[in-house]
Parts: structure tokens; C-alpha cells; sequence
């Protein structure tokens, strides 16, 4: 099966204000299939939001892509023109931002909010508009759909708000939606209600995800494939079940034994400390050589230091980019 | 010997029910009015009819979904909002109805420490005048002592005392949260509040947080009152857990029995929609 998003050897930098660049991602390559989910995880200033948004060409000024491509449907989206991307994001493309309270418009109704994404699209006249709008309400609110469009952002709930943003990036139609930790700001209950969503708008719809996130924990059953970022580069990717039962990276690793684990080993396991990945992310994103890791890595060796480390195979699927698997 | 912060040591005593305790809240009730321009307009129970005890050097932790009164209560607690009816004794003075010169100085030992270190922290002072805010506002102390004390607490978290200087912009989140919980102390409260202090870190963040957490209440004796929606982690820092709902607390147990046999239907939900590593997600909804 062809891929619906090719994306090769993606680097982008930030331009400080003296001038100088400084790596946000670091040749960064996968592909997206019809219909899939991938889950992208990493913490922050592991260069996960500049990937959702320079997927679309949305950085901020100071952001430059260096080099590498995004194909999708034979073209490619850095080299395209601005108009070209205006009609390829939000139609074919869209993104769903992390915080729904500043994603909307306070003062328009959810419903109109919508309804000129819509708008913008295509030209179908009013009464057509209005009832492709009520459709796209019907589907992410079963229940009170008439309500929920006549409300203003501030009369609906945080998962309200933001299942209106999924109606709107869903609204022309899209082959692919890039989501950015779209249930950070959102209780556990409501996390899991809005994966289910998102699970049966792909069934229905054949939607391709990007997934982004720095909970794994969120990822186990929902998503296809993890690919694991940090420091700007791919460290591990493979097949969810498989990253997420048995991780192989010493990032991935460490961070999963992070996360307390009250139903996996109980008893004497609850009063000691959390494992921790000692150190800080922010500093080990500084232009050097080597393993992006290796400064937070309790399996670190000699290599690691000396050179960066490729992917490695450990099955058909399953990669990871650390010298312990290289043979 | 003004400054203890470093010196100041006490018996780890988890669940020291001999003790008299801290914090004794009862039948606590806020009502806000909702306003509309037409009509009576309606009312708010946010709390209704809240009670429970804190002991020293325990942990409780207040779980429930969003809008079940979680972070009112935190607000009642730290005299942000007065309560309508209803009791906080804290160290046998209720501070509803103690008089304000009283108040002012039971506020210190309650201190509250917010979701968000990026919005409760101000951009535009240096870390050192963030963490000597509180001495200031005091005016009990000297210079000289509130430098000695700022360093000492910076080291208490775990921060480098080279950050003094700098604004906590350059901070990273955790490392925010870090200094959020060292000017929290810097007034030697007895109970620190956390409104969920974890829930905007990241994962590998949060655990070194909740390590700080363990580690300070283990040597400075703290009290803590986890308000969190992560009944993991409040599984994890908690020993007693109160899971609320509607303004109530609806079940109230140790964390062990909480987790083995939950009772009440909403402690069974949030146990439901725990994400699990190794649990699939039940079936999209058709």
C-alpha cells in the first residue's frame, strides 16, 4: 500500500535573535499509511510540536526547514506555493492544537466556527453549508448537537471545546489529521472518551493520525505505531503493541518505568522512589556530537560519545538507533 | 536560629493517628451564585458538605474528574474563598471564623502550589527575588539571612544556586516547578496544598517531582493535600485517598483500599479510565 505521507530527512531550526540556529529536528523520516494511527512521543523540547507544525508549514518566523521533504499525494509540501498549501491544509490536511480554550474564537458560536472552515473550502451556497455543518455536529455529538453549535466556547466543557476542534478539522473531509497533544488539558475520563472518538472517525473515515504526546500510557491500544522522539531525532519506532510492551532504547525504557504502575507491581513496590531519567532535556538539546541521549543514559559506552548512532533493524518494523543493537 | 529549613528534621511518621490532627474539615459548603441578567438566577453547590482529618506528615489526595469541586476546596483551604457553612480547623483553630489578625498568621503554614509553574511564577523577576518574596512580605528578617535562606532552599529542591540570577523563563518546566515548591517553603509552612502540581509536567518530569515530594516529607515532616485527577500518581504519593464528586467526597479510604475494592461508582470510572501500558482500550463507541 502506497503511503498517504511520506516524510524524508526532515530538519528544521530556530533562529535565535543574535542569529544563531539552533536544531529543533534532526532528520526526521517516516511514513504514514492510509488509515493509520502513529503515536509520536516525547517530552518537551524534544522537537515533537515543531514536527506537527512544519508538516503543514506553520512555524514561526524564526523557524527554518534546512532540508528534507514531505510528500503527500506526489507533492511536495515544502516546495509547494503558498496557495497550494492553502488548499491542501484544513481540506486534506488539518491540525488540532493542544489548548481548545485559545484554538477557538471566544466571541463566535461554535457552530459558525465551523461552518467557516467549511466556507473557506468549498462554495456549495448557505442552506448547503449549514447542513454539512449540522452533519459534522451529528457526528462528534450524537447527543446534543443543535445545543452545542448554538453555544459560545465558554458555555461548553474542555472536552467540548475539544471535540468542536476535531469538527473542524474534520469538516472538508481530511486524509490526514495531525494532533498535538490534543488531551493534555483534559481529566482522564474525558482523554479516554476523546481516543474513542478519534478511533471512530478512522473507522469511519479512513483518517491517517499523527498522534502527538508525552504520555505513553495513552498510546497502549489506541495507537498503530510509536516513534519515539528526542533530542530531534527518531531514537526508536515500531509497532505500538511491541514499543510499548517491550521498549528497547534506554530512553524509551526509562521513561516507561517513569510512570507509576499501580496495577502491574504492587505492594512493596508503591512507598519506594520512581525510577527517574536523571538530568534535564533542555540542556542535552545542545549542538554536539554524538548520541542526543548518551548525557542521560545509564547504558552509555565509549561509542556513544564519539559518534550519532543510526537506525538500527531489530525486525521488519521495529527500529531503534542505539550502538547496543548495532552488530 | 531563624532559618531551619535545612536543619529542621522529623521522624518520617506516616499515619501518626496518636497525633492530634492538622487539618479537621467539616461538613465545609461553597455555594456560588450564578447571576443572570433575567430572573433569580440559579446557585452553584461547588462543596456540599465536605468533611475529613489531615495528620501530620500524611498525605490525602482529593481525585475526581474536572468540576467536581476539587480546586474549590483547595481555595477554601488557603482562605482564597470563604466557605458558606462548614468548618477548617487547622491545628485546632478554625480559620473560618478566627479573626483576621489570627488568620494572617495561620496562612503562612498553608501554602498552595499551582498546575502551572509557567503562569504562577513572574516572567519578569529573578529567581532570587521569586523565593525572597515571601521573607520580604514577613519583614522579620535580614538580608544577609534571607540570601542564606534562599540558597538553602534552592539546594533543598534541587536546584543549582547559579539559577539565582536568572528569570524562570530559562527554566524548564520541572525545574519551574521546583522553585514554585521552594518559595512554598520558604515560610516553613506545615501543609503545602498541590493543586495539580503534576498534571502539566511531563511523565519523566513528574516522577522526579514526586520523588522531590517524598523526600521532603520524609525529612521536613510535610503535610501534603494532593489534588490531582491522576489517580496513579495520587496511588503512588498518597496514604489515604478521597475521591470527589459533585461537591461531595463520595469515598474515603486508604490508597490500598481504594485500588482493591473501590465502592463507590466514580472511584470504579476513574479506575476504568486510567490509561494502562498494557490494557487495550475498550471498543469505539458506534
Amino acid at each position: 500500500m502506497a503511503s498517504v505521507l511520506e516524510i524524508q530527512n526532515l530538519q528544521v531550526s530556530y533562529r535565535s535573535r543574535e542569529g544563531i540556529l539552533s536544531s529543533a529536528l534532526a532528520g526526521v523520516s517516516f511514513d504514514l499509511m492510509p488509515g493509520e494511527i502513529i503515536g509520536v512521543l516525547g517530552e518537551s523540547g524534544s522537537g515533537k510540536s515543531t514536527l506537527a507544525v512544519s508538516l503543514v508549514r506553520l512555524l514561526p518566523r524564526n523557524g527554518e526547514i534546512i532540508r528534507g521533504a514531505v510528500h503527500f499525494e506526489g507533492q511536495d509540501l515544502l516546495r509547494a506555493t503558498p496557495d497550494e498549501l492553502q488548499q491542501i491544509r484544513g481540506r486534506c490536511i488539518s491540525l488540532i492544537f493542544q489548548e481548545p480554550s485559545l484554538a477557538l474564537h471566544p466571541t463566535l458560536r461554535a457552530g459558525e466556527q465551523v461552518r467557516q472552515v467549511l466556507a473557506a473550502h468549498s462554495a456549495p451556497g448557505k442552506s448547503a453549508l449549514n447542513e454539512r455543518t449540522r452533519q459534522v455536529f451529528a457526528q462528534l455529538f450524537p447527543e446534543d448537537a443543535d445545543r452545542i453549535s448554538r453555544s459560545y466556547p465558554h458555555q461548553l466543557s474542555g472536552g467540548q471545546r475539544q471535540r468542536v476542534l476535531i469538527a473542524q478539522a474534520i469538516a472538508c473531509g481530511p486524509s490526514v489529521v495531525i494532533a498535538d497533544e490534543p488531551t493534555a488539558s483534559l481529566d482522564s475520563a474525558t482523554q479516554m472518551e476523546l481516543l474513542a472518538v478519534f478511533r471512530t472517525l478512522r473507522e469511519r473515515m479512513g483518517l491517517a493520525m499523527i498522534f502527538i504526546t508525552h504520555n505513553p500510557a495513552l498510546l497502549s491500544g489506541f495507537a498503530d505505531r510509536v516513534l519515539v522522539l528526542y533530542g530531534g531525532q527518531v531514537v526508536e519506532c515500531g509497532p505500538a503493541a511491541t514499543v510499548l510492551a517491550s521498549p528497547r532504547h534506554p530512553y524509551t525504557k526509562a521513561l516507561f518505568q517513569s510512570i507509576p504502575a499501580i496495577f502491574e507491581e504492587r505492594g512493596s513496590g508503591r512507598k519506594t522512589k520512581l525510577p527517574v531519567i536523571l538530568g534535564d532535556s533542555a540542556r542535552s538539546s545542545l549542538p554536539r556530537g554524538g548520541c542526543p541521549f548518551e548525557p542521560r543514559c545509564t547504558e552509555r559506552m565509549s561509542v556513544c560519545r564519539e559518534r550519532e548512532p543510526s537506525l538500527v533493524n531489530l525486525s521488519a518494523s521495529h527500529e531503534v538507533s542505539c550502538f547496543k543493537y548495532e552488530s | 536560629m531563624r532559618f531551619r529549613v535545612s536543619s529542621m528534621k522529623v521522624e518520617a511518621s506516616a499515619g501518626s493517628q496518636n497525633m492530634p490532627p492538622l487539618l479537621k474539615v467539616e461538613n465545609l459548603v461553597k455555594c456560588y451564585a450564578r447571576r443572570s441578567l433575567v430572573g433569580r438566577g440559579e446557585e452553584l453547590l461547588a462543596l456540599n458538605g465536605v468533611s475529613f482529618t489531615v495528620f501530620p506528615g500524611t498525605t490525602l489526595a482529593v481525585v475526581g474528574e474536572s468540576g467536581s469541586g476539587k480546586s474549590t476546596l483547595a481555595s477554601c483551604l488557603a482562605c482564597l474563598e470563604s466557605p458558606t457553612a462548614g468548618n477548617i480547623w487547622f491545628e485546632g483553630k478554625d480559620i473560618v471564623k478566627v479573626e483576621e489578625r489570627v488568620r494572617r498568621q495561620l496562612r503562612p503554614q498553608i501554602q498552595l502550589i499551582f498546575q502551572d509553574p509557567a503562569s504562577s511564577l513572574n516572567p519578569r523577576w529573578s529567581v532570587l527575588e521569586i523565593l525572597l518574596e515571601p521573607l520580604i512580605l514577613r519583614r522579620k528578617f535580614t538580608r544577609e539571612e534571607m540570601k542564606q535562606c534562599a540558597s538553602s532552599l534552592l539546594e533543598r529542591v534541587g536546584l543549582s544556586p547559579d539559577f539565582v540570577e536568572r528569570p524562570p523563563t530559562e527554566l524548564s518546566g520541572g525545574q519551574r516547578q521546583r522553585l514554585a515548591i521552594a518559595r512554598a517553603l520558604a515560610l516553613q509552612p506545615k501543609l503545602l496544598i498541590l493543586d495539580e502540581a503534576l498534571s502539566a509536567l511531563d511523565c519523566s518530569v513528574q516522577a522526579q517531582i514526586a520523588n522531590l515530594l517524598r523526600e521532603l516529607q520524609s525529612s521536613l515532616g510535610m503535610t501534603y493535600l494532593f489534588i490531582t485527577h491522576d489517580l496513579a500518581m495520587a496511588v503512588y504519593l498518597a496514604d489515604e485517598i478521597a475521591v470527589m464528586s459533585r461537591g461531595r467526597i463520595v469515598e474515603l479510604g486508604s490508597a490500598e483500599q481504594i485500588l482493591d475494592q473501590p465502592q463507590h461508582e466514580t472511584t470504579r470510572q476513574l479506575l476504568r479510565a486510567l490509561p494502562r501500558m498494557t490494557r487495550a482500550l475498550p471498543a469505539p463507541e458506534q
